[in-house]
């Protein structure tokens, strides 16, 4: 039995005992506590030593907290805007107008689907230009709107096809980017779960960007390197390691402001815990920027990317 | 190095090698075994079939500016190899024989320079420096030569040939996507004009940040234009690439670019579009 398994049985018996003592009127509250230490235990052990390269594979969890479920989630209101107004919408990058703890705020996101269906249809989280096209008319018009913006990052990447070459999705991703930086409100992204290359940095050129403590942000898939770099797939957990993609080397580059920690044994095993953690991250960030004059928020934007990589060194 | 296009006009990823200096040079595209001079002549372009060549940096460079005008900024000072990466090869090497192959900084040249008599600030990418990639030096190059061009209000031309993003460099160099689009933010601010010519290839991380943001995009002929790169898109998606995919003449044909022209006369399409865009 996996540490998971084992978990999940310990997480059964601790439900069971409880039921026991409510309809029997026992007090069982003393094997319930010994079930509960366990089960804290086990939790800590299944996040502790986690290896970049499970943390890899936690990232990429289907039942991971992000996409719709967790804006709906998050905010007290939400209203999708869809369509790029040119070609099509796209199910893998969505967003539109909430609120957020009473303010009103403009939300995108990244949506990798609960069934298998929506799965493929969102092609697994990864958008193609219609999604960044989208998130470009969305920013434009939250700027309009004088809305702070917030991003929840999720996907492998952007999608590789014939269609997204032809209708410009590297100019779309150039464009999200541009327009994010002239955002004249504060701007936060938070990766819940993969950062995959320009299909996350293209919602990520925040004022603050937190990262979930199992997420990960990189250039590239670890598979993507060791195919490239090393010429062989087995490389990739090698690949993962020194690719500094975890939300702890990324801190360390300073590449994000915040690890959100994680409930214990990961993020898909409270979505409820999860979501508190980041509304409390995202309301004190969007509380710190809220003040700031415009020309103050642009002048720290553009010190912030100006010199990224530049002074840095993780040595 | 020549780029080698297959039989239904798709540009086919090319093997790049230590630089030598034969004097003959064959054409992979045609076949042909061309003296080196003669292909100097005609501007890296194979006379018999139209095949193009690479242009390094300084060859570009001399073959847009007009003689002599072209001064060299300083290479900035960076942190090399930020993340102490290895694979097969540590980065710290790759970087070194980079530099002594190229005879190069970095993958891009920066400098003033004057073209049919208007002056720039000049910026060249060297496909063979690591695949034309940009990681923090590049970021740092562009960056610096942009708030030049902001500062002297002179226009910013930026010639594109890079495979994407310097992995060695991790998530730094995916960074400096933002970091060249906030500095190209200062040319607006400024409303200085930037024009980028897209050459072979124009893809990744470069073209879908300052790539894809000028005021005004010439393409090369043989350019290759496009996200992904057509080997990553057939096998994620099993997808068939149509005829003439990601060429200069699709991107125009999708409105990603305003002009496609032949090397030779790139020069004379720069100078034509710099004279409705300075005063
Ligand atoms: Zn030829």
């Amino acid at each position: 039995m996996s540490d998971e398994e084992r978990l999940k049985v310990l997480e059964e018996k601790a439900e069971e005992l409880r039921r026991l003592a409510q309809a029997n009127g026992l007090d069982l509250s003393a094997e319930i506590a010994v079930l509960e230490e366990k089960i804290a235990e086990l939790k800590r052990a299944l996040c502790l030593g986690i290896s970049p390269w499970e943390r890899v594979q936690m990232a990429r969890r289907p039942d991971r907290p992000s996409g719709l479920p967790f804006v709906q989630a998050l905010c007290e209101a939400f209203y999708e805007l869809r369509g790029d107004r040119v070609v099509g919408d796209d199910p893998a990058l969505r967003g539109g107008l909430a609120k957020l703890a009473g303010h009103r705020v403009a939300v995108l996101f990244h949506h990798r689907g609960a069934t298998p269906e929506e799965q493929r249809r969102a092609r697994f989280g990864m958008a193609s230009a219609q999604g960044y096209w989208k998130a470009r008319r969305i920013m434009e018009v939250a700027a309009r709107l004088d809305l702070p913006l917030l991003t929840l990052i999720n996907t492998p990447g952007a999608y590789p096809g014939v269609q997204a070459e032809a209708h410009n999705i590297a100019g779309a991703i150039a464009s999200c980017i541009w327009q994010m930086l002239r955002h004249p409100r504060p701007t936060v992204a938070v990766i819940l779960g993969e950062g995959g290359s320009g299909g996350a940095v293209a919602l990520a050129a925040a004022d603050r960007v937190l990262i979930l403590e199992n997420a990960t942000y990189s250039v590239i898939s670890p598979e993507g390197a060791a195919s490239i770099l090393w010429k062989d797939a087995k490389f990739a957990q090698e690949a993962a390691a020194k690719l500094k993609l975890t939300a702890h080397d990324l801190r360390e580059l300073g590449v994000v402001d915040e690890v959100i920690p994680e409930p214990p044994g990961g993020a898909h095993t409270d979505f409820t815990g999860t979501v508190e953690a980041v509304r409390e991250a995202l309301l004190r960030h969007l509380g710190e920027l809220t003040p700031l004059p415009l020309d103050e928020l642009l002048r720290l934007r553009y010190k912030r990317y100006r010199h990224v990589g530049s002074t840095n060194s993780a040595h | 190095m020549p780029i080698r296009r297959d039989k239904r006009d798709r540009y086919v990823e090319i093997e790049v090698s230590a630089p030598q200096e034969p004097l003959w040079v064959r054409c992979e595209s045609c076949g042909e075994l061309i003296f080196r001079r003669k292909l100097q002549e005609n501007q890296y372009v194979c006379p018999r079939c139209g095949a193009y060549f690479f242009l390094s940096a300084r060859e570009r460079v001399a073959s847009l500016v007009d003689d002599g005008s072209f001064t060299e900024f300083l290479p900035p000072r960076v942190a090399e190899d930020p993340l102490g990466f290895a694979d097969q090869i540590p980065y710290k090497d790759r970087l070194t024989r980079a530099r002594k192959e190229t005879e190069l900084f970095e993958a891009v040249l920066a400098g003033s320079a004057q073209i049919q008599g208007i002056p720039v600030i000049l910026t060249v990418m060297d496909f063979r420096f690591i695949g034309g990639s940009m990681g923090v030096g590049v970021g740092e190059i562009l960056a610096l030569a942009m708030e030049r061009a902001a500062q002297e209000r002179k226009p910013f031309v930026f010639v594109i040939s890079s495979g994407g993003a310097r992995v060695q460099e991790g998530v730094l160099s995916l960074l400096q996507m933002v970091k060249v689009v906030v500095a190209r933010e200062r040319l607006a601010q400024a409303a200085v004009p930037y024009v980028a010519v897209l050459t072979y290839p124009s893809t990744g991380g470069v073209l879908a940040s300052l790539g894809g943001v000028a005021d005004l995009t010439i393409a090369e002929e043989g350019a290759l234009v496009g996200f992904a790169g057509p080997r990553v898109i057939e096998q994620t998606t099993g997808e068939r690439l149509p005829p003439g995919f990601q060429t200069a003449k699709f991107a125009l044909e999708h409105g990603m670019v305003d002009a496609v022209v032949p090397r030779a006369k790139l020069r004379e399409e720069l100078s034509q579009a710099l004279s409705v865009l300075v005063a």
